[in-house]
C-alpha cells in the first residue's frame, strides 16, 4: 500500500536557500505541493522517531496529522519549523520542502524559515506583554513592516484570528489577561503576524473547553484561504470536521495518507480503521 | 447507613475526635506565636534603637543627616558623610554585579554547554560560603595594591574629565569598597536569577524562536521580560546585602567621615561606622549618635527595599514568574 495516494508531482525545486530575513521570493513551483516529505527519518539519539515520511501537503488546504500518543505527530510538526533543532543529540536524514525550498539543506537561515511557516502550540502560550506587542512581535523582529504601518497589520490579525471586536479596546492590555480561547485565538494572530505561507497547529484546542474549540475550529477553517495548514491533534471528530487530508501515524511510521473523507469511510489500511473507531490508542 | 447507626458510630467515638481537635489547636497556637514573635521582635528593635537615640535625636534633631561633621571629642555628630557612603557604596556594587550576574545567569540557562552548568553555579554559589573577612583581607593584600598600581591610574587616564575620577589615589577608597561589594553580592544575585531563568516555562521560548527569533533575541525579548520581577528581586536581594555588610567594606573603604566626588577618595559607611566606633566610644552622646546612625541605616535599609520593591511591582504587571516570591 504506497502511502501517498496522491499523484506525486514533484517539481525539480530550485536550488535556493531562504533568504535572509526578507519577504522570501517564492520560488517556482506554485502548483507542486506546500510541503513536500521526502523520506524524512528523525531521531532522538539511539531511538527513531520518525520513518522514512514521503507525503505531500496541499496548498491552501487543512492537512491533519492523527495517531496514537508517541507514534510521531508533534515531532513530525516541529521537524517543518525545525523547532527540535533544540533538543540535544537529534538527527534526521531525508529532507523535508517548504514552498520548493529545502528545510534541512545545509546553510539554511532558520529565522526567515521560521518567519514563513508559523505555529501555534498546544498550550497557548502568549508573552507576558500588550495584546498589541504579542501580535506586533513578529512583524518588528523581522522588520518586516515600517513601524507606521505596524497598527494596521496588528488589526488585520487580529481580524483574521477573529478576536478584534472582542479585544479592539484594551489592545495595552496583557495578553496573559484574555480568557484561554481568546488566548489561544491570540496565538493565532500573533503567528499570522509574520506573514507565513503555512501554518503548524500543535494540538491548538486541547487545553481549550468545547465553546473555544469551536471557534478556533470555525477559524481554522476561514483560515485555510489564505495559508496551508498542518494540525496534529488526537481527537479524530476535530481530524474529521476541520481537514480535508489526513494522514495517519503509528510509531513513527505514515501508515496511511488520504483525503479526510475518504480515510474515514474506507480506511485502506486495517490499524487506521482500528485507531479511528476507536480499537486501540 | 441509616440515620440511626450515623448516630451511633458519632456518639461512639466522642473522645478521639476531641483529642485530635485539641491536637490541632495546639499546633496551630503554637504556629501563631511563632509567625508573631517576629514581628514582635521587630517592634522591640526599633524601639531599643529609638530609644537609644533619643540624646541625640533630641540634641541633633533632623540637622544629624544633613551635617557632615563627626567629631567626638567637641560632641558635634553628624551622619551625612555615612548615609552618603552607605547609598553610593551599594550603588557602585550594583552597577558593576547586577549586569555580570545576569550575564552569567543567562549564559548557564540559555547557553551554556549542560557539563558546564551545574559545575559553574556551585562554583559561584560558593562565594557566598567565603566570610566577609577574608574578603577584606584579600582586599587589602590584592584588590587594593592592583586598584593604586594600575586600575585607579588607567582609570582616571581615561575617564579624569569627570568628577568621579579626579583627585589623589590612595587605594582604600569608595571604588575599592564597591568593587568588594560587587563580589560579595554576586552569588546572591546570580543565583537567583538563574533560578528565575529556569522557572521560565519553555514554552516562552519556543514561542520566540517559532516566530523568527535568534535564540539571542528569544532570551532578550521573551524570557528576560519574563523573568522581569523575579530578576527584580534578585537585584534587590544583593542590594539587601550590599548596605548592611560591614567588615569587608570597612577594611578597604578607608573609614573617613567625608562626602567626597571622587570614588578614590575615602569614605565611609553606617554600618562600618557603628563597628569601628562603638567599643571606643566613651561619652553619652556619641553612644547615642551611634545608636541614632543605626536607626538611620535601619529606615534607609527599609526605604529602598520598599522604594525598589514598589517599582518592581510597577514594572511587573503582567509577567510571570517569579512575582509571588515578592
Amino acid at each position: 500500500m504506497n502511502a501517498t495516494l496522491r499523484p506525486q508531482t514533484v517539481v525539480p525545486a530550485p536550488k535556493v536557500t531562504l533568504g535572509p530575513r526578507q519577504p522570501a521570493a517564492r520560488p517556482a513551483g506554485k502548483d507542486g505541493p506546500a510541503v513536500d516529505v521526502r523520506d524524512f527519518s528523525f531521531f532522538y539519539g539511539p531511538r527513531q522517531a520518525l520513518r522514512n515520511l514521503s507525503f505531500s501537503i496541499e496548498r491552501k488546504a487543512v492537512t491533519a496529522i492523527i495517531g496514537p500518543s508517541g507514534c510521531g505527530k508533534s515531532t513530525f510538526l516541529r521537524s517543518i519549523n525545525r523547532l527540535n533543532d533544540l533538543i540535544p543529540g537529534i538527527r534526521q536524514q531525508g529532507d523535508i520542502l517548504v514552498e520548493g525550498t529545502s528545510v534541512y539543506r545545509p546553510g539554511t537561515d532558520l529565522v526567515s524559515l521560521r518567519q514563513r511557516v508559523g505555529m501555534v502550540f498546544q498550550r497557548p502560550n502568549p508573552f507576558p506583554k500588550t495584546v498589541f506587542e504579542n501580535v506586533a512581535y513578529g512583524p518588528a523582529l523581522n522588520a518586516l513592516v515600517s513601524r507606521r504601518d505596524l497598527p494596521d497589520l496588528v488589526e488585520r490579525c487580529l481580524r483574521q484570528a477573529g478576536l478584534w471586536d472582542e479585544v479592539k479596546d484594551r489592545l495595552d492590555e496583557p495578553g496573559t489577561s484574555l480568557s484561554g480561547g481568546q488566548q489561544q485565538r491570540l496565538c493565532i494572530a500573533r503567528a499570522l503576524g509574520n506573514q507565513p505561507e503555512v501554518l503548524l497547529m500543535d494540538e491548538p484546542c486541547s487545553a481549550l473547553d468545547p465553546i473555544a474549540t469551536q471557534r478556533i475550529e470555525e477559524l481554522i477553517f476561514d483560515l485555510k484561504q489564505h495559508y496551508t495548514i498542518v494540525i496534529v491533534t488526537h481527537n479524530m471528530q476535530q481530524a474529521a470536521r476541520v481537514s480535508d487530508f489526513t494522514g495517519f501515524f503509528d510509531q513513527g511510521q505514515l501508515i496511511e495518507f488520504d483525503q479526510t473523507e475518504r480515510l474515514f469511510t474506507k480506511p485502506a489500511h486495517e490499524r487506521t480503521e482500528a485507531y479511528i473507531t476507536g480499537r486501540f490508542g | 447507613m441509616t440515620a440511626l447507626e450515623e448516630t451511633a458510630v458519632r456518639s461512639a467515638q466522642p473522645v478521639s475526635l476531641e483529642r485530635a481537635n485539641y491536637g490541632d489547636r495546639v499546633f496551630k497556637l503554637v504556629l501563631t506565636a511563632a509567625a508573631f514573635l517576629i514581628p514582635i521582635l521587630l517592634g522591640f528593635l526599633v524601639y531599643e534603637l529609638w530609644s537609644g537615640s533619643r540624646l541625640a535625636i533630641d540634641r541633633f534633631g533632623f540637622d544629624f543627616i544633613t551635617s557632615s561633621t563627626w567629631d567626638p571629642v567637641a560632641e558635634e555628630f553628624g551622619a551625612l558623610p555615612l548615609i552618603f557612603g552607605t547609598l553610593l557604596s551599594s550603588l557602585i556594587a550594583l552597577v558593576i554585579a547586577v549586569p555580570l550576574s545576569l550575564g552569567v545567569a543567562i549564559y548557564l540557562t540559555e547557553f551554556a554547554p549542560k557539563a558546564v552548568r551545574q559545575p559553574v553555579a556551585f562554583l559561584i554559589g560558593l562565594l557566598a560560603a567565603i566570610p566577609s573577612v577574608v574578603y577584606g583581607l584579600w582586599g587589602i593584600f590584592v584588590l587594593i595594591p592592583v586598584l593604586r598600581t594600575t586600575a585607579f591610574p588607567l582609570l582616571r587616564d581615561a575617564l579624569g574629565f569627570l568628577p568621579l575620577f579626579q583627585g589623589a589615589i590612595y587605594g582604600p577608597s569608595m571604588l575599592a569598597a564597591g568593587i568588594i561589594l560587587a563580589i560579595m553580592i554576586m552569588p546572591y544575585v546570580m543565583s537567583v536569577s538563574r533560578e528565575v531563568l529556569l522557572a521560565v516555562p519553555n514554552t516562552q521560548r519556543e514561542a520566540a524562536l517559532a516566530l523568527g527569533a535568534t535564540r539571542w533575541e528569544a532570551v532578550i525579548t521573551a524570557v528576560v521580560p519574563y523573568a522581569r520581577s523575579g530578576l527584580g528581586g534578585a537585584v534587590i536581594l544583593g542590594l539587601g546585602r550590599a548596605l548592611g555588610e560591614t567588615m569587608a567594606v570597612t577594611m578597604v573603604i578607608g573609614n573617613r567621615h567625608e562626602v567626597a566626588a571622587s570614588l578614590f577618595a575615602p569614605g565611609y559607611t553606617m554600618a562600618a561606622a557603628i563597628a569601628n566606633e562603638f567599643s571606643e566610644a566613651v561619652g553619652d552622646l556619641h553612644l547615642s549618635a551611634l545608636a541614632f546612625v543605626a536607626f538611620v541605616l535601619f529606615l534607609v535599609t527599609v526605604l529602598v527595599n520598599a522604594g525598589a520593591r514598589l517599582l518592581i511591582w510597577r514594572v511587573a504587571r503582567g509577567s510571570g514568574a517569579g512575582s509571588s516570591a515578592l
